[in-house]
């Protein structure tokens, strides 16, 4: 039995690993294929990636999208929260379904619906309307999670400073906002994250100013190629170097 | 009285610019989506109805139908097989592995997340291509003598599909099996119960709501994904985002792709009312 779980632990890393894996090998690749025999290692396609002022670009307004999309979405996304967590409204049940309901629908349909009512209006599609559908994506999310996160003892803290004189914006930046320090860092995050790997809007929704997720996409209509291999890697490993950065700081007294 | 209507003022105030962005950029746009879906495509004209055309036609062009009848298998296939291989990996995590470790062995287990979307179909496009490592190893090995046709098929989208999946569902289960108290497992084996009777039981009854969760989450997230289809199962059959994009991009039919993406609005929303017993969706 305790032989099988440890069979069964590593062949499942192995299927997990297996793409990554091959993934890293061939953005080494010399020759133009990046299939076996390997042939590397070379950096020549990370130079070619890096050198190239499309995907350099298309990194630049992912990050700027991901950026302002993930502010307005914690900001709105706290309000919402403190709102609804703290004072009893009538149809509270109601705002809150409405608030989470982009949640379980398709990012594909959320673009849809985005291009039909921009192109009705005679809007053109532009990375503006790219971080707007980031917005309604990321909202739910950020609402989600501080709404979960908000506690009665922060309510206690509230109100003391309140009684102590504070106006309601500084009981917002001096007490609530502090105390949800690590809440509010995982929902930006995740918001963040989300965004930058975001497809089907950014296709939509977007023109000639494309996302980087966008600019890879149209990388793979020329075939496989280890330049696709060494951008992927690259973007691969910076995530997994922020990831263990916020490991180490913002979340590590939280429990497992 | 008048505390508390200042109380509600402000909190409505708090409310109001998210509601406010939910309706313009969410609601509104997706009515907008419903009134196109009753419209029609005349030539290039964009006849406005209401016309239920467009739905008649889903459900009676079989080239239309047929996309519908796919994604739901392909979804029903990659959610089974996603919940079956992710439970054990979950458990063995939660269970076997100590727990100094755990919390390693679970960022291991997730790592490949942070591949970008896209990239991992293609990462899965290098393995399972005609000259792939899968290919070349099993050629070499002398286990066949042609190549398998492994990508462009339906088995490479569930392949796909199940390689995130597997991720994700380990990630909500083993969330599930950790805040199991070992005290019921205790009880079970105090009363007699063997290994197997309590995991049936008692430990898979009391993760049932996890699972449901986290196959609900795949249910949606696999319905509506086109990237991975239409990368490595290519256009043999086409899944219904396959559709919808190509009913957008070829033709420029709007009111059509719209109405397709209404209907797969319904099946999610059917999906949701037969999981909703269990779903845990309705604490956050």
């Amino acid at each position: 039995m305790r032989f099988l779980s440890w069979a069964y632990l590593a062949l499942a890393f192995v299927f997990i690993y297996l793409p990554v894996a091959v993934l890293l090998l061939f953005s080494f690749q010399e020759s133009r294929l990046p299939v076996p025999p390997f042939n590397g290692p070379s950096l020549k396609w990370y130079a070619k990636v890096l050198g190239d002022a499309d995907l350099m670009s298309a990194i630049g307004h992912s990050f700027a999208v991901a950026l302002v999309s993930s502010i307005i979405s914690l900001l709105l996304g706290f309000l919402a929260a403190q709102g609804l967590a703290r004072y009893r409204l009538p149809g509270s049940v109601l705002m809150r379904g409405l608030l989470i309901a982009p949640m379980t629908v398709s990012y594909l349909i959320i673009a849809l619906g985005l291009l039909t009512m921009l192109s009705s209006l005679g809007i053109k599609p532009s990375l503006w309307a790219t971080g707007i559908g980031h917005v309604v994506i990321n909202l739910p999310l950020c609402f989600a999670i501080l709404f979960a996160a908000m506690g009665d003892h922060q309510k206690n803290a509230e109100r003391a400073a309140r009684d102590l004189g504070a106006s309601e914006f500084n009981v917002l930046r001096l007490v609530t906002a502090p105390m949800l320090f690590a809440p509010l860092c995982a929902a930006f995050f995740l918001s963040v994250t989300f965004s930058w790997d975001e497809f089907i809007i950014a296709f939509l929704l977007t023109r000639f100013d494309v996302t980087l997720p966008v600019e890879i996409w149209s990388m793979l209509r020329s075939g496989l190629s280890p330049a696709t291999n060494a951008i992927g890697s690259l973007v691969f490993l910076v995530s997994v170097a922020v990831l263990l950065m916020l490991e180490l700081t913002v979340f590590r007294k939280k429990p497992a | 009285m008048s505390f508390e209507k200042a109380g509600r003022r402000h909190a409505i105030k708090l409310v109001a610019p998210a509601l406010l962005w939910t309706l313009t950029f969410f609601v509104l746009p997706f009515a907008a989506m419903i009134w196109m879906s009753l419209s029609s495509l005349q030539g290039r004209e964009i006849i406005s109805g209401p016309d239920t055309g467009n739905y008649v036609r889903i459900f009676s062009d079989p080239s239309l139908f047929k996309g519908l009848i796919v994604s739901l298998e392909i979804t029903v296939i990659v959610t089974v097989i996603s919940v079956v291989l992710a439970y054990p990996l979950a458990w063995i995590i939660a269970m076997r592995v100590p727990a100094k470790w755990q919390r390693l062995a679970l960022l291991l287990a997730v790592l490949p997340f942070w591949t970008s979307y896209v990239v991992r179909s293609y990462a899965w496009l290098l393995v399972l291509g005609q000259n792939g490592i899968i290919n070349v190893a099993l050629l070499q090995s002398g286990f066949i003598a042609e190549p398998l046709q492994l990508v462009a098929t339906r088995s490479a989208t569930i392949i796909g599909f199940v390689h995130f999946f597997v991720m994700l569902l380990t990630l909500t289960i083993y969330a599930n099996l950790i805040q199991l108290s070992p005290n019921y497992a205790r009880a079970a084996a105090d009363l007699g119960a063997g290994a197997f009777a309590t995991f049936r039981h008692v430990v898979l009854p009391l993760t049932l709501p996890g699972i449901v969760t986290g196959a609900f989450l795949t249910f949606v997230l696999c319905i509506g994904d086109y990237i991975t289809p239409q990368i490595l199962g290519g256009n043999n059959e086409l899944s219904l985002p396959q559709l919808i994009m190509l009913q957008l991009g070829r033709r420029g039919d709007f009111p059509m792709a719209s109405a397709l993406s209404v209907v797969l609005m319904l099946i999610v929303t059917i999906a949701y009312a037969a999981c909703a017993r269990w779903l845990k969706m309705d604490r956050v």
